[in-house]
């Protein structure tokens, strides 16, 4: 066999190896019930914020929290609570993806990525409002 | 039914020039194809011709196709769904071209162009080659093709058509307004929604054009791979393409890197690079790009690793399309911050990609055996030996990259979902490893010799480079103030190893130039690619590790839990006039203001002071408002530029619209020097001065301005001064109100009243204090990025050039 090949086996070896021990540290997708039962342990949910109650946020106080509620496909509602500026467009998401852990009764994001927003594209201002607009005329 | 005022014939011209594109790249495929396998020259010859013609026509279909569309958004026929989707009459003229690749079907023809000018370039050059790579061309363009026909088979779209009518969309047919034979005359009809004012930016007309140059060449060295299997010439393309290789690597890297610019310049992404999916998805086929390129090289140059090559081009272009089918599917849209949404084309999509990756792979299988090999191996002491294994760990890292990138393909089927934790270090902890290793054999391969180098040479020439490196290196350890511990110290001495590494890179590569080119610039055109290189990765290292926030909280208001690690407070809020601590800096917001206005942007003025040395300068981030009266906006950073580091800031909130402002100006009048009472205290008509000229207003003769000279004085016994304008232009009245924020108090001139006094408006409110909250960041070193980014794409231009006089040496020798 030749060095080159056996190079080739250890480096692949290595990689699946790493590979496979960084899989571990991969979060999951939770729902707001089952991310209450692995409380205090990352994870992620996709949910919708809860209009029914009110956006908290008031940069005049404090610029770094920002608190809402959010309520998910089985009906159930948390708090969440983000320690960085309000995301702009945050009450026209369709869809948001929330990155952290269930403290108690509050879920809470400490990092700035924590939150992603699923606008009905990114790059677009919301074009179903101008839809809309058309269709009830 | 008779609809009024529609432009049918733009948009029926532009479908007929769509399917003619399909049709014609469709013939090209064929003719190609029988070109190709034909065994007589002329038979070869009347097929070539034909495959030709009919890609003549195709292009000029598609180039048909991009016109009518220009022609459609430019006279503002909004009747048609992609001006009315993505224009409007606001819309500059140069982002005319920005809103056709702002959508899905625009880009594909963006792509499709792209091949189109390098399939005229390949008729011309490509010589014996022709044949089988124009068929690989033509069918590319041919698939990219159907993603723009929009027609309907057996109950399945296929493909966008730019050319639909509002009125024919999904929810055009369900919107009664189109019932009505006039329903264009209605306002909604008349402008449309506009390009989104984060795409109004000249980085918009740029990046993208260069960014689908760089994908669609990337088809140009998989072709030719395709063409040397197929051919069974399996090693006589290698010098041909080889430029081509550089080429796509070269652009693609440009492209990549304009995006990373874009980001950091304009938007409030807070950085340069975020291991997005998106980025990830153009930065993956770069890596294989580049390993395939350094394995072309090694062929070249020594008959090895030519399966290798053939693996490494033809997986390049794989994931190209795999990238394409992971950014327009929408399956990233809930993971990515800027991926399409779907737009019911995945099986298509998909279909993209099996079409070309099934064959390509069936086929090399197939060939594998053939594919000619040196059977002796190649000695640790040759440069090829640690080139390929350079190759090598490119194409795991790039298949680490692409594994986690897939993470939502792969939860398709999987039963437990499963993201990322923390996205950044998913990456950053395995790609700093890889830094270090291509860093240092990047450092040292090129003083090996092909095929064995022989003891000792080596050591001579390479001790200064790695002293150099070492003591450069150490230093900038020692002094460079990199601390970053967030992740342990075994992560800060990785971070410290990669430094040394692209410290050695540069070091190495420049010395190279000098002792192992001796100073030959033409042929240096690799090395100069390492150095920036190089460059990159100190400037990566530096600015990441040391990046800093500046608008640390230290005043927060809430204290509750102070462990940044829980509450990292990166935002600071300033209030209007006050001098703020922020870090080293003392920091006043001073105002906003618009250009004008209809201008969509606002622009606030924050003053900075260097605490210490009273250095001082002054920034002016913005808010960009949404098009089309849309509540909302987006911030923009803006930095100031010092030579080794930036400070970039940007709005992180501002308080609620100032209109919902409920407080009235409640009317007082006055005589010289009386008195009129607010809530905490009373206000002193000190003097009233005609035209103005001061600090504050400048007014001439000429003009028709009257000043009320206040003094207000509070329950406190503080005194503050202001001076409320009224004026006449036009023969109507304007008020320039004045404010005393530490009161909360806003004060008007509204008249003169009849009996000669002077009505004042008094205004009284908490919600008065005008303030904003902002995110300040410090990138050191940022510029050696730029600077390492424009050497590498030179480095790339130089060794294209040199590449190519070498094929055509070879040529005219043959």
């Amino acid at each position: 066999m030749k060095k080159i090949h056996i190079i080739i086996l250890i480096l692949i070896a290595a990689s699946i190896a790493v590979l496979v021990s960084f899989m571990g540290s991969l979060t999951t997708f939770e729902t707001i019930a089952s991310a209450r039962q692995k409380s205090g342990k990352n994870v992620t949910i996709i949910a919708h914020i809860d209009k029914s109650q009110p956006i908290e946020y008031d940069p005049a106080k404090d610029p770094n929290y920002l608190s809402f509620h959010i309520s998910d496909t089985l009906g159930n509602t948390a708090k969440v609570v983000y320690h960085f500026e309000k995301p702009y467009d945050l009450e026209k998401a369709e869809r948001i993806t929330l990155k952290g852990k269930m403290e108690g009764d509050v879920f809470e994001i400490t990092r700035k990525d924590g939150i992603l927003l699923k606008c009905p594209s990114k790059y677009k201002d919301d074009p179903n409002n101008a839809k809309q607009a058309l269709s009830q005329n | 039914m008779q609809y009024l005022g529609e432009h049918l014939l733009p948009g029926r011209l532009g479908h007929f020039f769509a399917l003619l594109s399909f049709a014609a790249s469709f013939v090209a495929v064929i003719a190609y194809f029988k070109a190709t396998q034909a065994k007589l020259p002329e038979e070869q010859n009347s097929w070539r011709r034909m495959g030709r013609t009919a890609f003549y026509i195709d292009v000029a279909a598609v180039f048909a196709v991009l016109f009518t569309i220009l022609y459609i958004v430019s006279s503002r026929l909004f009747e048609y769904n992609f001006a009315w989707e993505h224009s409007s009459k606001a819309l500059k003229f140069q982002y005319l071209l920005a809103c056709v690749w702002e959508a899905q079907e625009g880009s594909f023809l963006l792509w499709n162009l792209w091949v189109c000018v390098l399939g005229l370039i390949l008729i011309r050059k490509a010589d014996k080659w022709e044949s089988p790579v124009m068929t690989v061309m033509s069918f590319t363009q041919f698939c990219i093709a159907t993603m723009i026909m929009g027609i309907y088979l057996f109950g399945n779209k296929i493909g966008l058509n730019p050319f639909i009518l509002v009125r024919q969309t999904e929810f055009g047919m369900r919107a009664p307004i189109f019932s009505q034979p006039d329903y264009l005359s209605i306002p909604q009809m008349q402008d449309g929604q506009g390009l989104n004012a984060l795409l109004q930016n000249y980085w918009m007309v740029i990046h993208p054009p260069v960014l689908f140059l760089g994908y669609s060449s990337t088809v140009v060295p998989f072709a030719y791979a395709i063409a040397g299997l197929w051919k069974r010439d399996f090693g006589g393309w290698t010098r041909a393409a080889l430029p081509w290789t550089i080429f796509s690597a070269c652009v693609l890297g440009t492209g990549i890197m304009m995006g990373s610019a874009w980001a950091y310049e304009a938007l409030s992404f807070g950085g340069y690079w975020g291991w997005d999916p998106v980025e990830n998805a153009s930065l993956v086929p770069w890596l294989v790009m580049v390993a395939g390129l350094h394995t072309q090289v090694i062929y070249n140059a020594t008959g090895h690793s030519l399966r290798s090559t053939y693996f490494f081009l033809i997986t390049q272009f794989v994931l190209v399309l795999y990238s394409t089918f992971l950014t327009r599917s929408g399956i990233l849209g809930d993971l990515s911050v800027h991926a399409f949404v779907d737009s019911g084309m995945n099986v298509q999509l998909a279909s993209f990609v099996l079409v070309f990756l099934l064959p390509a792979y069936a086929l090399f299988i197939a060939r594998y055996k053939q594919i000619p090999h040196i059977v002796k191996e190649e000695a640790t002491d040759s440069r090829e030996f640690w080139m390929f294994i350079g190759s090598l760990i490119l194409f795991l890292s790039a298949a680490y990259i692409i594994i986690f990138t897939s993470l939502p393909v792969i939860n398709l089927v999987r039963e437990k979902k499963v993201n990322t934790d923390d996205a950044l270090f998913t990456y950053n902890r395995i790609e700093i490893f890889i830094a270090i290793l291509i860093g240092i054999f990047t450092a040292f391969a090129q003083y090996l010799k092909y095929k064995g180098t022989g003891k000792g040479v080596l050591m001579k020439k390479l001790w200064l480079p790695t002293a150099v490196a070492l003591v450069v290196s150490t230093l900038v350890s020692i002094f460079g103030g990199i601390h970053y511990d967030k992740y342990g110290a075994g992560f800060l001495a990785a971070i410290h190893l990669a430094l040394f590494a692209a410290v050695y890179t540069v070091v190495a590569n420049a010395e190279y130039i000098r002792v192992g080119l001796k100073g030959n610039l033409r042929a240096a055109g690799g090395s100069v690619a390492h150095i920036g290189f190089g460059l990159m990765l100190v400037g990566i290292l530096i600015s990441s590790s040391r990046k800093q926030v500046l608008s640390y909280n230290t005043a927060g208001v809430t204290f509750s839990n102070p462990d940044p690690k829980q509450d990292p407070l990166e935002n600071l809020t300033l209030v209007k006039g006050v001098r703020t601590e922020m870090n080293k800096y003392w920091a006043t917001y001073l105002g906003n203001d618009s250009l004008d206005e209809r201008s969509q942007t606002r622009y606030f003025h924050i003053h900075f002071q260097d605490k210490q040395t009273a250095d001082q300068f002054d920034l002016y981030p913005n808010m960009m408002k949404n098009t089309k009266g849309q509540e909302g906006g987006s911030p923009n950073p803006d930095k100031f530029h010092y030579w080794n580091r930036d400070i970039f800031t940007y709005i992180s909130a501002l308080p609620p619209d100032d209109n919902q402002d409920t407080a009235q100006f409640l009317p007082q009048a006055l005589k010289l020097k009386d008195t009129a009472f607010y809530s905490k205290g009373y206000i002193i008509l000190d003097s009233v001065v005609k035209d103005p000229n001061n600090d504050k207003y400048h007014f001439s003769p000429n003009d028709t301005a009257l000043m009320a000279s206040l003094t207000v004085v509070s329950r406190d016994s503080m005194r503050y001064k202001a001076s409320p304008v009224i004026f006449i232009k036009d023969n109507q009245p304007h008020f320039l109100t004045d404010t005393v924020f530490a009161q909360d108090l806003a004060l008007r001139f509204n008249k003169i009243t009849t009996d000669q006094r002077i009505e004042l408006g008094i205004k009284e409110s908490s919600e008065m204090v005008p303030f904003i909250a902002l995110k300040v960041l410090e990138f050191p070193q940022i510029n050696i990025l730029w600077i390492g980014t424009i050497i590498m794409i030179t480095g790339f231009v130089m060794s294209l050039l040199w590449r190519r006089r070498q094929a055509k040496a070879k040529m005219s020798v043959r």
